[in-house]
């Protein structure tokens, strides 16, 4: 049976390793971008959410999936080797009233089944975050909620897809879907057909686009935007814990968290954008207002301003009543919706290809699947900086390059890189790009943002790949490190001028 | 392989290099680490005239200065690795710092009486300036760019807009012109520009370069590439002033928006920092609050000249070699230096009677027909003109340092 | 009667840059002002008759231990000829070794001056 998944973002790559435990499958998993994971997986919070904070009433697939997630991240993120921490979660109650808003999250943590939820009062508050707000009234804890290296995520569920027998295909744009007696039988791309008999729509912001070529077009994708700063990792002071507000009818608030290279990161703001506007990931001078507005209120302190490294803006994928669109048809036979997943949609990726393998593919299709006798759920790597003294001797005398420090802010080999771009290759990348390698080691994303190392960066993946410096790009075509050789521009005057 | 030196030089750039011939020369055991795999630093890729006057009394382009000290250097035969990154300083008693240092041929443990830290500057990207909008390509810090085009030979783009007026965005402006490229502005912050009058002359105006004062670019657009940046006026707080953006279109954004030491390790090896400097708090022996430990060049101060630079690379050899031969630096009545009217940062931060001192300064704000003024000890400079961009220089005698109490204060006052 | 011109140029010579003044009548000085020294009224008589700079770039260079070896005009040259220089340059490339102060390009344009390798390579 062959399978098309279209979208490697957090949620087809995790479909694409659940199925790939199965045997008798042909599982193709495409993206338009250069790489897995450069959309809406890349550039969030990174929390895994506990999931006391979705009603089960309105919203009963996001209070189930986020719990069990939060559970299969545990494991997930330990076979995949993706950095994460589990530093637990304070929803503050600023002031006295807002214990009430707190002790409705606690009802919901009971409903839907979150282990360890329970109100704090000020002092202990305090105790758990020494740099929460003094005057915050108490706060309703959550000791399960995570964070994740999530630019890392998406990547590193299609590298352990691939090695599992799925095959990648990166810069491949989804242009039709071939229907006939309705049944699907296949996607058009810009690199020509693909036949499936079974089509799952994880294409985030354009899911709704994707949809609507198999003819469900009820319902639209729009984007929300986020947008946060990112201080230096020895910008003081930080948080301990994963700390935001109680919501209000108005706002969420934001969370003030230390993010997994170690720096203080605060954000986001929820800005719905027309649905055109699924590119727009530009950080604005009002959003980034309301970030640091919102988290004062929440913190005691905030690093000085001047020790801010990074502003970004992510978008999120919002269906038109906060549902996630999570179904599998009669008509046309075969199609999957896995649409609009907006948050906790990191935190759900897990259970939700789970949900959609077993409950609709396995359940509502009727289709029966075998598990494979072997199968690797596992992603080993390293980073240099990591290992013991000993064990970097070793590497360094098998090859050089690990004791190349590439990017000083955050202490990444050569030797490092290499291994990315050979992992890169083998998971079939057609285009190796500056923002891959990033996604994958933190490089260019520290004190200097890539000012002192991104040439360097350039110079090995031009090396590696065979291609001038000046075409390595920064995520794929378009995007090109430069426009050509230091004299392209005067042999054009002179050119022209000859003519 | 010897892993005890008295003094191990960290980078390989102009204080460094001077640093460690220094330090040869007074006859101590010295070592020279590179994190890039090869030396001279940023001259290297500085192809325009402008160096070595002082130092050299002559006038040579950057990579010609560089390459007169690395002869040196070299012909010395110094001790030294490329493509190593010291990843921790560790002061392991008063006299001994342990360096943990990674190399292509293995990681290092060193044991050094000083250490010397000449690492340079970074630059300030378009997140520390408050630039909003779309993280696209075409983005570039200055020094970036210069190691694009000069060292690799490639081009960055056509058309470019230059953040940031002092001599290294007016250079770029004509490097960029020099190469074909449209240079369609150069943006900058302050009331007046932050380079030399004469690279405003050479680089802008032989062009026809327009410069906007006041001015800050606030937004940068595009999908893949940059198409265009919004600029708007700033007020006299340099607070952009809602209703004058206005657009420019371009493909490229350089940003020469000034420099910051670059000093993660030793900060972590608990070196105190000067807010106003960035860099490390020192004595006159350019000594920081670890003792041993010494810093020189951009790590210590930004500096305007590499001649500079390079001056400290030398005294912090000489301190390096105080510190060596008396197992560390005497006991020393230190007079604090006190910044006071006019002037906005001051290195050395202490200074004692036993020796001359260079010192370094920068005005807040540009004054004609000024006094420097050390009234503790009653010493006096007249000056034409101050202004932020261009560091002021002087050298305080030891037998005036003598005559202060336990502070001495400099200061920038109207000549009546 | 000849044509009268006026110049207003900022002098170079020391940080200072005085906004000097020339008037010229036809081809002859007849008035320098705003200077403040006499190389700076030197300085401006040279910028109005005949300007000169530095020009520097790089060239290609094959086999070298970069891509690129820099150069410059070992004398000032007529800055009309700035880019007609730079074009010449465009299509230069080098063999390494190249040292420094080698000569790339003798006499280039006529102007006397030679383009010289400021860098090895």
């Amino acid at each position: 049976m062959k399978v098309v998944i279209v979208g490697a973002g957090v949620v087809g790559s995790s479909i694409a390793r659940v199925l790939s435990q199965y045997e008798g499958l042909e599982i193709h998993l495409l993206e338009k971008n250069a790489d897995a994971g450069m959309g809406v997986s890349k550039a969030n919070t990174a929390i895994i959410h506990p999931g006391h904070e979705d009603d089960p009433d309105k919203y009963p697939l996001r209070a189930k999936l986020c719990v069990k997630g939060n559970r299969l991240w545990y494991q997930w993120t330990k076979e995949l080797s993706i950095p994460a921490k589990w530093p637990g979660e304070l929803m503050v109650a600023v002031e006295e009233e807002d214990m009430k808003v707190a002790e409705h999250y606690l009802e919901l943590a009971q409903r839907n089944g979150v282990p360890g939820v329970r109100l704090v009062d000020h002092d202990e508050l305090l105790q758990l975050e020494p740099n929460v707000n003094p005057n915050a009234a108490g706060a309703l804890w959550a000791p399960t909620a995570g964070l994740m290296s999530s630019p890392m995520a998406a990547p590193a569920l299609v590298e352990n897809a691939v090695e599992n027998g799925v095959r990648f295909h990166p810069e491949t744009e989804v242009t039709g879907i071939k229907i006939e007696k309705g049944e699907v039988k296949g996607v058009e791309t810009n690199r020509g057909f693909i036949e499936a008999d079974l089509i799952i729509n994880a294409a985030g912001l354009y899911a709704d686009k994707i949809s609507a070529m198999a003819g469900i077009d009820y319902f639209t994708i729009h984007p929300r935007k986020g947008e946060y700063y990112v201080f230096d990792d020895d910008a003081e002071p930080k948080v301990t814990r994963i700390v935001h507000q109680t919501p209000t009818p108005i706002t969420k608030g934001v969370y003030v968290i230390t993010e997994m290279n170690n720096g203080l990161m605060i954000g986001p703001t929820a800005q719905d954008l027309p649905e055109e506007a699924k590119e727009d990931t530009s950080t604005t001078k009002e959003g980034l207002e309301f970030v640091w507005e919102w988290a004062q209120k929440l913190v005691r302190e905030l690093p000085p301003r001047n020790r801010v490294i990074r502003t970004f803006a992510g978008l999120r994928p919002e269906p038109p009543d906060g549902r996630w669109i999570i179904d599998a048809y009669d008509d046309p036979w075969g199609f999957i919706n896995a649409a609009g997943i907006r948050s906790p949609g990191l935190t759900s990726a897990p259970a939700i290809a789970h949900y959609i393998v077993e409950e609709l593919i396995q359940g509502k299709l009727d289709i029966k699947l075998t598990r494979k006798s072997h199968w690797n759920p596992y992603r080993r790597v390293f980073w240099f900086k990591t290992l013991p003294e000993e064990k970097q001797e070793e590497l360094i005398k098998q090859n050089p390059a690990y004791g190349r420090v590439i990017c000083m802010c955050r202490t990444i080999t050569e030797g490092d890189i290499l291994d990315i771009i050979g992992r890169m290759k083998k998971m079939g990348i057609r285009t190796i790009s500056l923002d891959g390698i990033k996604m994958r080691s933190g490089v260019m994303s520290g004190t200097c943002q890539g000012s002192y190392c991104r040439i360097r960066l350039a110079n090995i993946i031009a090396r590696e790949t065979g291609i001038p410096l000046w075409k390595v790009t920064q995520k794929g075509e378009g995007t090109e490190y430069g426009i050509g050789d230091i004299k392209v521009l005067l042999r054009e005057e002179v050119k022209e001028n000859a003519e | 392989m010897q892993n005890e030196y008295d003094v191990v030089v960290i980078g390989g750039g102009p204080a460094g290099l001077a640093a460690a011939i220094k330090s040869k020369e007074l006859g101590l055991n010295v070592l020279l680490i590179e994190n890039r795999e090869f030396l001279g630093g940023i001259p290297i890729q500085c192809v325009h005239p402008g160096f070595g006057l002082h130092y050299f009394r002559e006038d040579l382009t950057g990579t010609e200065f560089i390459h007169r000290i690395l002869k040196k250097f070299l012909d010395m035969g110094i001790e030294y690795h490329t493509n190593a990154h010291v990843t921790e300083i560790i002061p392991h008693s008063y006299r001994h710092k342990i360096l943990k240092v990674v190399t292509d041929k293995g990681i290092l443990k060193l044991m050094a009486k000083a250490v010397i830290y000449a690492t340079g500057a970074r630059e300030r990207h378009m997140f520390e300036i408050g630039i909003t909008g779309h993280r696209v390509a075409g983005i570039y810090t200055a020094g970036e760019a210069q190691t694009m085009m000069d060292i690799y030979g490639i081009m960055p783009g056509k058309e470019i807009v230059i953040v940031g007026s002092g001599d290294v965005g007016l250079i770029m402006a004509r490097r960029f012109t020099l190469e074909g490229a449209h240079v369609k502005a150069v943006i900058e912050l302050m009331p007046y520009p932050g380079g030399l009058t004469r690279n405003i002359v050479q680089c802008l105006e032989d062009f026809g370069i327009p410069l906007y004062l006041s001015h800050a670019v606030t937004r940068v657009e595009g999908k893949k590439r940059v198409e265009k940046v919004i600029i708007t006026k700033v007020d006299e707080n340099l607070r952009p002033v809602p209703g004058t953006e206005e657009e420019l279109e371009c493909d490229t954004v350089v940003l020469a928006a000034g420099l910051v030491p670059y000093l993660k390790v030793i900060e972590k090896a608990g070196v105190i920092i000067d807010p106003a400097t960035k860099g490390p708090v020192v004595n006159s022996y350019l000594e920081t609050s670890v003792p041993g430990i010494f810093v020189a060049g951009n790590a210590l101060v930004i500096n305007d000249l590499v001649d500079y630079v390079v001056e400290q690379g030398e005294e912090a050899a000489m301190g390096a070699y105080e510190f060596v031969r008396n197992g560390g630096l005497p006991a020393l009545r230190w007079r604090k230096l006190v910044k006071g009217r006019n002037v906005r940062l001051l290195v050395p931060h202490y200074v004692s009677d036993t020796k001359d001192v260079m010192i370094y300064a920068r005005v807040k704000k540009p004054e004609e027909n000024v006094k420097v003024r050390f009234p503790e000890i009653g010493k006096e400079i007249r000056l034409p003109f101050v202004k932020p961009s261009e560091m002021i220089r002087i050298k305080l005698r030891k037998t005036d340092i003598a005559k202060a109490g336990d502070k001495i204060t400099m200061e920038v006052v109207p000549n009546e | 009667m000849s044509e009268v011109r006026k110049f207003k140029l900022t002098c170079i010579i020391c940080p200072l840059g005085c906004n000097i003044e020339v008037i010229m009548e036809g081809d002859r000085i007849v008035r320098v002002t705003g200077c403040t020294c006499p190389r700076g009224e030197e300085y401006a008589v040279q910028e109005v008759m005949a300007p000169k700079r530095v020009v520097m770039s790089v060239v290609k260079v094959k086999g070298g231990m970069f891509p690129t070896v820099s150069v410059k005009t070992d004398k000032p040259v007529p800055k009309e000829l700035i880019p007609e220089i730079m074009k010449e340059l465009a299509s230069v490339e080098v063999e390494a070794p190249v040292h420094i102060g080698q000569v790339i390009i003798e006499n280039i344009l006529g102007t006397g001056a030679n383009i010289v390798a400021t860098r090895p390579a």
